[in-house]
């Protein structure tokens, strides 16, 4: 879908993005994650075709990066905004033609999507009338009315109470199924890590991290695993050769072990040494969140080659 | 229908709709309609009621049976102390008046008019003329002049003064052409600040609404720009020709149904009927309100509307385009005074010129070059144009404008879509200038 090669953006002064490459796949969802000024919006904005980037070249489904795909992304700016004093349905329909949907398209796409969101009443309504949930809603109507190949979302859930972040995750996961790609871009990592089938970490304008979320924890994994079971009379020791343990936690009917499994080992040679003398409830295997794999990146700085996701 | 034509309508749309716009639109011509009628209707009934009771005490005994009445004055000859006088027109109120003329009024002593309420300059004035004429008229019998072969001799010299063009002489007036040199130079400076201010705030809102990245995610910036500027300029033209359409219908309608010829007439004249028995027998002095007629008529309207159009646009365009960058440039209007003063310094010293310099001297060297200049033109060259313009300096300035515009355009497309995307930053010259060099 989209394959971002070698990109820098230099400001005076400041280098907002420093060579920076990555693969986004038709119909994945695709996280660009990294903390405040990173560098993200400015690759976004590159995207849309709002900046240029000094070097470096960006290819839409094979083809150069052109205003012709404009048409074709849909975008969720971090800063929402609407002109407040225009009638919410009018204000649609200049969004709607301005992604280049024909009058009465755009009416009829606008109807159905207002329905589907309850938000019929609002046709008339004015934009500073409206709490900012509602505003909220209605930008993410303008961002999908055009039924776009890509869809860019800048911190999508930000402001969203809770219910409606849930509505707004539902119809993403929806517009996802029907083929749509989504890149996700936001600082609170663990918010979508979740949804995204690949994701790339940007710190300082660098890219540090990207591949296949799957992948990555892999490399991640530190064969730790959380071993809940009753509490025992006495804690547990490790094993030299099978495994050593990291923690032990007892609360007020359960026991919480975290054990490190030896190198060589499999987690049921653990096991099998466990269960005649503690009852366990629930084995679970420590994966690290990207928000540790990223603080884990940055505070070692060394660059992580690309985790190989050859298919 | 294309993007920046999209843009267009919805500028021109929402400005259009408000109510601010049909307000200004509708209630500036009727506002001037009724101070129009107004006016003539008071000053025509300000002659109307000021009729006053004049008590005469006359001293010198020139006057006796030598005052008749006017339509307005009515004179009544008093004896006695000017005491006893004064109490009697005290009672009366107002509108009674008390003429006291000394004995030796013929050798320029001044005469004294009493009355309870402060006299009107009309009445005055109309019995000033009349004892002026009657003092005359004692002068002449002294001299042995026969009043009757002075009235005839009454030279009079008109000037005409026309102009030798191509097409063979018309008349010019000098003083027609100031004013409407003056008129369109108020008018086009007026417009430029308005409505470059205009754009300069529409910007200002869509950079703080945050709805430019949105919008500028389906356009380029400067279709954006140039869709603001020119949906905001078509404002400004259809509010010039309703204005003009609606001024001129509603000023024929209202002279038709408020207000004679007679009335406009007298009004023009600044003549009380009768006040002055020798001028107003004098047709040719009735004149002044049709010899304004006639001077407007030597004016090229159609030219000058035609001028007055090409000018606002292109000044317009010059303008609207650096109140763009400015809004572009900046989070609030309250931040804008450090860009906007160099921006009307230009405008502000051709129009306070144009008062002075520009009229004076319409073909000079400083009116030459403030004409040719883009910054200036809009403003210089209208205020020429009244008193005739050669061919070429109009195509030469035009061309200029033409080019001035392109060049700010550019210059302000460049700040701009820079800027649009910059917030909470303090911008500053240094500033813009590395926006304008950013490149793509």
């Amino acid at each position: 879908m989209l394959e971002i090669n070698h990109i820098v953006k230099q400001y005076a002064g400041h280098r907002a993005l420093d060579d920076v490459s990555a693969r986004v796949e038709k119909g994945t969802i695709f996280g660009l994650l990294g903390p405040n000024g990173a560098g993200k919006t400015s690759l976004i904005r590159i995207i849309n075709q709002i900046t240029a980037p000094d070097s470096g070249e960006i290819y839409f489904d094979g083809e150069r990066l052109n205003p012709s795909h404009i048409e074709r992304i849909g975008y969720l700016p971090e800063e929402r905004g609407l002109y407040k004093k225009m009638e919410i349905g009018e204000q649609m329909l200049y969004l709607a033609r301005l992604k280049g949907l024909s009058k009465h398209e755009a009416a009829s796409r606008i109807r159905h999507w207002f329905e589907k969101m309850e938000m019929q009443s609002w046709w008339n309504k004015k934009v500073e009338d409206l709490s900012k949930g509602m505003q909220q809603k209605v930008q993410f109507v303008a961002t999908v009315i055009h039924q776009p190949d890509l869809i860019i979302l800048d911190e999508p859930f930000s402001g969203f109470d809770p219910v409606n972040a849930n509505l707004i995750k539902e119809e993403i996961l929806a517009l996802n199924r029907n083929g749509a790609t989504i890149i996700f871009s936001t600082h609170r990592m663990e918010s979508v890590e979740e949804l995204c089938d690949s994701i790339i970490l940007i710190n300082k304008s660098k890219k540090i991290l990207d591949g296949k979320v799957k992948a990555i924890k892999n490399a991640y994994r530190t064969n730790t695993y959380r071993i809940e079971h009753l509490p025992h009379h006495e804690s547990i020791q490790g094993v030299e050769g099978l495994f050593s343990v990291q923690n032990q936690v007892t609360g007020e009917d359960s026991t919480v072990l975290t054990v490190s499994v030896a190198e060589g080992k499999a987690i049921n040679d653990v096991l099998s040494y466990l269960i005649p003398i503690i009852q366990i409830h629930e084995i679970k295997e420590v994966i690290p969140s990207i928000h540790d794999i990223f603080v884990d990146q940055v505070m070692h700085g060394t660059p992580h080659p690309a985790i190989e996701t050859a298919e | 229908m294309s993007k920046t034509a999209l843009i267009i309508r919805r500028e021109y749309l929402t400005r259009v709709k408000k109510r601010s716009f049909l307000l200004t639109t509708f209630l500036v011509p009727l506002f001037l309609i009724v101070v129009y009628v107004l006016a003539i209707i008071l000053t025509a009934n300000s002659f109307e009621n000021s009729r006053a009771m004049v008590h005469v005490i006359d001293q010198s005994g020139l006057f006796q049976g030598r005052l008749p009445d006017t339509r307005n004055i009515t004179f009544v000859a008093v004896s006695g102390e000017v005491s006893n006088a004064k109490e009697d027109i005290a009672d009366d109120g107002a509108k009674t008046y008390l003429l006291v003329i000394p004995e030796n009024v013929d050798k320029g002593a001044g005469v004294e008019l009493f009355s309870s309420d402060i006299a009107s300059i009309g009445t005055q004035d109309a019995i000033r003329d009349q004892l002026e004429g009657v003092l005359r008229d004692i002068a002449f019998e002294k001299a042995g002049i026969d009043r009757k072969t002075v009235e005839n001799i009454r030279p009079e010299v008109r000037v005409q003064a026309k102009e030798i063009t191509p097409d063979g002489e018309k008349e010019s007036s000098a003083a027609a052409a100031i004013g409407v040199a003056m008129a369109l130079s108020v008018l086009v400076y007026v417009c430029l600040l308005l409505y470059g201010t205009q754009v300069m705030r529409g910007i200002i809102e869509e950079k703080t609404n945050r709805i430019v990245e949105v919008i500028i995610s389906s356009v380029k910036p400067f279709q954006l720009m140039m869709g603001k500027i020119i949906g905001i300029g078509l404002v400004g033209l259809t509010q010039f020709i309703l204005w003009i359409a609606l001024s001129t219908t509603l000023i024929s309608v209202a002279s038709a149904v408020f207000v004679d010829d007679d009335t406009i007439a007298r009004v023009a004249t600044g003549q009380t009927p009768g006040a002055d028995p020798i001028s107003v027998q004098q047709p040719a002095h009735y004149g002044a309100y049709s010899n304004v007629m006639q001077a407007l008529g030597t004016v090229n309207f159609q030219g000058i509307i035609g001028a007055f159009l090409l000018y606002f646009v292109g000044g317009y365009l010059l303008y609207s385009a650096l109140f763009a960058a400015v809004g572009s440039a900046v989070d609030s209007e309250t931040e804008t005074q450090q860009f906007m003063f160099p921006i009307t310094i230009p405008l502000l010293f051709t129009y306070i010129l144009s008062f002075g310099v520009l009229v004076n001297d319409p073909n000079g060297p400083l009116s030459f070059w403030l004409s040719m200049i883009p910054l200036t033109s809009p403003i210089a060259m209208l205020v020429r144009i009244p008193f005739g313009v050669p061919t070429w300096e109009l195509a030469l300035s035009l061309t200029l404008l033409v080019g001035g515009f392109i060049l700010t355009t550019w210059v302000a497309a460049r700040i701009y879509r820079v800027g649009i995307l910059m917030y909470g930053k303090k911008a500053s010259y240094a500033e813009l200038v590395k926006w304008f060099r950013y490149k793509g």
